[in-house]
């Protein structure tokens, strides 16, 4: 079973938003809300600084608590490339998942059922990239299975420094950060 | 630290006002339901077309869901987007689903300015637009109309209007943007930058940014080829008084101060020439007046720019000698939007000229030698008739320099009435007020026309002027002309209609081809149908439309790109050589080698206005597109964090700007940070409507057109230096 993750070159990445945008026409995101968006951190004083820009999304934990919390089973995680899904039929929009989520990924659908990032399930099944992943004119983003050594973020991560978000929380996220 | 949140993000945008425009989006279906993965048994389309969300033209595949627009992406066959579009091509789906589009012509029921309209028939607006200019030919003659377009998407009006026998065509795109660069470069190597950019970022080594914004600006190509730069290693040099995206890819970041760019473009060339670092075969081969230029550049030492630029004389040297290291694949990027401080000319040829001593002209890593698709014009037009008398924009050459019409000139002459009156102005896809500084004098200028036609995908300020507006189909609903833009390899791709208009939203062409015809230019049209223009200049090639509308792009044989190639070592000046002193500025009268004059500092508390660019919005035409504008619904004015402080403003607190002037901008929100010097302040360009029409955009931050009421005329080429405003802030 491969256990797919993002690897994302912060060095490369401008913060240009086409993956929010991207996501939004390719997947269905109604107006107002968003499954991945943009982070920048600024460190230092004028001149001297530092600035990492981020694309952000759900990190399809391979700890959830957002599926340990849900009462009904629908958040869950799928067989397929283990990644954490929403069942919306099962979901009862409780909410307990998006307090539950140390990454802020998750929102209610006007429609009632939680939603975030399904890493373009959809397209993954036929073989091709999350959407944000294929739009991005800077290429900083990268998908694969991280439990395969010869996958291409497999072999990012080993050549290069990385971090993740919020490791303390202990969830083992699956998007890593070069820099 | 600052982190933009997504709760940030969603909180404004799902603010008040926004979602119930929204609502109102596509009458009939919302919007996700138009948009989403598609399911079993969806029925899919792809149609190959080119981006209009700017000027780059990048191949895009529009797919359409059961018949209705549903996603684009970039076609891996355009080498400009190679299969990527840039966040406002992804977003270009909401400029057909946008709810503030205009939708029928529309005449002037009330005074000029007050946009009550009365809708009409095309037949209606057309015979009103045809009959006025024939009464001002007979009175004023042809000329007396003035003819202002940005894009492509103009080539057939402004073929119409020069059959009308008018040589008053101009673009805001020249004297307010890219004009002084390409003079600039001209002046020195006798050939322009031209667009795209012949700049060979891909390949850099070492690439010097002077207040261009790569990553904020998103032309597409120049984009991609950064981020590969930067993933390979180069080594980035970025001076701009604000800590731009780019600069924080930067090994050396030089917060210079507003205004003096020049002088740290010549303390540069000092060090190279001092120490000797410059390519001394390529200047001995092919540079004239070096030795004129070597005295003149030996003043200009590093420790002479430091109370100038505030750039210490240390950093000046170590970044000239990272230059010279890397060189010839040392690329000293040119920009785009130069339109500064009125000596832009000079600036730019000082970029030149830094790039001649570095060697990069022609140089893998500098810049290329770009070609174009050889495909003929359209054979069947009659000759042009000749005007009987020349362009108003430049009288007695004044701007001995300017190669193209001056907007600013074409105004200049509508408001004087010399050298001939102008009394028409036909005005396609640019918001003249948002692209030209002073509006007061737009205005003025208006005041005094006959007539103001207005061609618009959206009631634009502009637009709010005009006596007649006729609405425009956008790029996803037309055809237009052939895109052949000089590029590494050359190539020509098609823009054809993806989808119907949602109204009565008509093509230039068709809007040029009737009026033409209203106007006894009938035989300027031999084709009846654009499909035929099309595909008569694409079998001139040994091309078919049928094989373009299914392919979208092709792309011609590789040619040499450098010198190594074979590209031959020539240089189209007057002397032939890389002209280090100029011989053409001298007879003019100019700085033989360019000399910096200290501008104008902000009054004591006031601070001078900068704009520029952000991802997702293009000029002040998207900022009602439903996802450009959900990605960012306004802009912000960024405060040097500690200026912020002392003037007791946290970021969010809203704040108008007072400019010298008087001028008070409408309410902007602040950004307290870091990012900046604390003697300017800075904001994205586009925002701050007032068209009422504009429902989304308007009243959502403040404009920096409304603000430039003062410039400064390049004495070259008559461009407007634009970044001559200050401003103080006062609480909203
Ligand atoms: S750079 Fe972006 S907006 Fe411009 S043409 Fe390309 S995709 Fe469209």
């Amino acid at each position: 079973m491969a256990r797919f993750g993002m690897v994302i070159d912060t060095l490369r990445c401008v913060g240009c938003m086409d993956c929010v945008i991207a996501c939004k026409t390719e997947n269905e995101v109604p107006e107002g809300f968003c499954r991945d968006w943009i982070t920048t951190e600024v460190r230092g004083r004028f001149p001297t600084l530092t600035m990492e820009i981020r694309s952000e999304r759900c990190n399809h934990c391979d700890r959830p608590p957002c599926v340990t919390c849900c009462p009904t089973g629908a958040s869950h995680v799928e067989d397929f490339g283990s990644l954490v899904l929403i069942d919306h039929e099962l979901c009862i929009g409780c909410k307990a998942c998006l307090a539950s989520c140390p990454y802020d990924a998750r929102f209610v659908h006007p429609d009632g059922y939680a939603d975030k990032c399904t890493f373009c399930v959809h397209r993954v099944r036929k073989g091709e990239a999350p959407a944000c992943v294929a739009v991005c004119p800077t290429r900083c983003m990268h998908f694969g299975d991280l439990d395969d050594p010869q996958s291409e973020v497999s072999k990012l991560l080993a050549s290069r420094r990385s971090h993740t978000l919020h490791p303390e929380a202990g969830t083992r996220p699956r998007i890593h950060f070069l820099t | 630290m600052a982190i933009l949140s997504r709760r940030r993000f969603l909180q404004i945008g799902s603010g008040a006002g926004l979602a119930a425009a929204v609502s109102s989006a596509a009458p009939g279906a919302g919007w996700a339901d138009l948009l989403g993965p598609a399911a079993p048994g969806d029925r899919i389309e792809t149609v190959p077309t080119y981006c209009d969300l700017c000027f780059w033209k990048c191949g895009a595949i529009a797919y359409k869901k059961n018949g209705r627009l549903w996603k684009l992406e970039g076609n891996p066959a355009d080498p400009l987007s190679r299969g990527r579009l840039c966040p406002r091509g992804t977003g270009g789906v909401g400029t057909h689903y946008d709810p503030d589009r205009l939708t029928a012509p529309l005449v002037r029921r009330r005074d000029r300015g007050d946009e009550e309209w009365v809708e009409v028939t095309w037949d209606e607006a057309l015979a009103h637009v045809a009959d006025k200019l024939r009464a001002l030919a007979r009175e004023h003659g042809p000329e007396s109309l003035a003819f202002f377009s940005h894009g492509i998407g103009g080539n057939f009006l402004k073929h119409t209007f020069k059959a009308f026998g008018t040589p008053n065509l101009v673009a805001p795109s020249y004297a307010q943007c890219r004009g002084p660069r390409d003079i600039g470069f001209q002046l020195t190597f006798g050939e322009e930058v031209g667009t795209p950019e012949r700049t060979d970022i891909a390949n850099a080594r070492c690439l010097v940014l002077l207040g261009s914004h790569l990553g904020e600006n998103m032309h597409n190509s120049q984009v991609q080829e950064f981020a590969d730069a930067v993933g390979s290693g180069a080594t980035v040099i970025v001076a701009d008084p604000r800590f731009s995206v780019a600069a924080s890819k930067a090994k050396h970041y030089l917060p210079v101060k507003p205004g003096t760019d020049l002088a740290l473009l010549l303390a540069w060339m000092n060090v190279l020439v001092t120490e000797e670092l410059y390519d001394r075969e390529l200047i001995e081969a092919h540079g004239f007046g070096f030795d004129s230029f070597r005295a003149e550049i030996a003043l200009r030492t590093p420790e002479w720019a430091y109370p100038i630029t505030t750039i210490d004389p240390e950093t000046i040297r170590e970044t000239a000698r990272e230059m010279a290291r890397h060189r010839p694949a040392t690329l000293v990027h040119p920009g785009r939007h130069v339109t500064w401080y009125g000596d832009d000319a000079q600036r730019s040829r000082a970029v030149a000229l830094l790039n001649a001593l570095l060697g990069s002209w022609g140089r893998r890593g500098g810049f290329y030698y770009p070609a174009s698709l050889p495909i003929p014009k359209y054979a069947g037009y009659p000759d042009y008739p000749k005007s009987a008398r020349g362009p108003v924009d430049n009288p007695d050459g004044r701007y001995p320099f300017a190669d193209l019409g001056l907007t600013n000139g074409i105004r200049a002459a509508t408001l004087s009435g010399e050298p001939y009156p102008i009394k028409a102005w036909f005005v396609y896809a640019t918001n003249l007020l948002q692209a030209m500084p002073s509006q007061e004098e737009t205005i003025r200028a208006i005041q005094k026309l006959d007539l103001l036609v207005v061609v618009d995908t959206h009631p634009s300020e502009i637009a709010g002027w005009a006596d007649v507006v006729l609405p425009e189909s956008v790029y996803l609903e037309r055809h237009d002309d052939l895109n052949t833009e000089p590029f590494r390899r050359p190539f020509v791709s098609l823009r054809q209609p993806v989808v119907e208009p949602p109204a009565d939203q008509k093509p230039n062409w068709w809007i040029a081809r009737e009026l033409a015809g209203r106007l006894g230019l009938e035989a300027f049209y031999p084709w009846r149908d654009v499909e035929e223009y099309l595909d008569a200049r694409l079998s001139g090639a040994g091309l078919s439309l049928a094989e373009m509308k299914r392919r979208g792009v092709f792309e011609g044989a590789a040619q040499p790109l450098y010198f190594d190639d074979g590209v031959p070592e020539e240089f189209p000046t007057p002397t032939g050589k890389i002209e280090l002193w100029s011989p053409q500025l001298a007879e003019k009268g100019f700085d033989p080698v360019p000399r910096y004059t200290p501008h104008q500092e902000p009054p004591p508390g006031a601070f001078r206005l900068l704009f520029g660019r952000a991802p997702v919005h293009t000029f002040s035409r998207t900022q009602t597109n439903p996802l450009l504008a959900e990605a960012m619904p306004e802009n912000e004015i960024w405060v040097n964090a500690d200026v912020a402080r002392r003037l007791g403003l946290a970021s969010g607190r809203r704040v108008r700007l007072r400019n010298q002037d008087g001028v008070l901008s409408d309410p902007i929100a602040v950004k307290a940070t870091e990012r900046i010097r604390t003697d300017c302040v800075y904001l994205v360009h586009g925002f701050g409507h007032t068209a009422k029409g504009l429902r989304r955009a308007r009243g959502r931050g403040a404009s920096d057109a409304q603000l430039v009421t003062r410039y400064a005329v390049d004495p070259l080429m008559g461009a407007t230096g634009m970044n001559v405003n200050f401003v103080t802030l006062e609480e909203a």
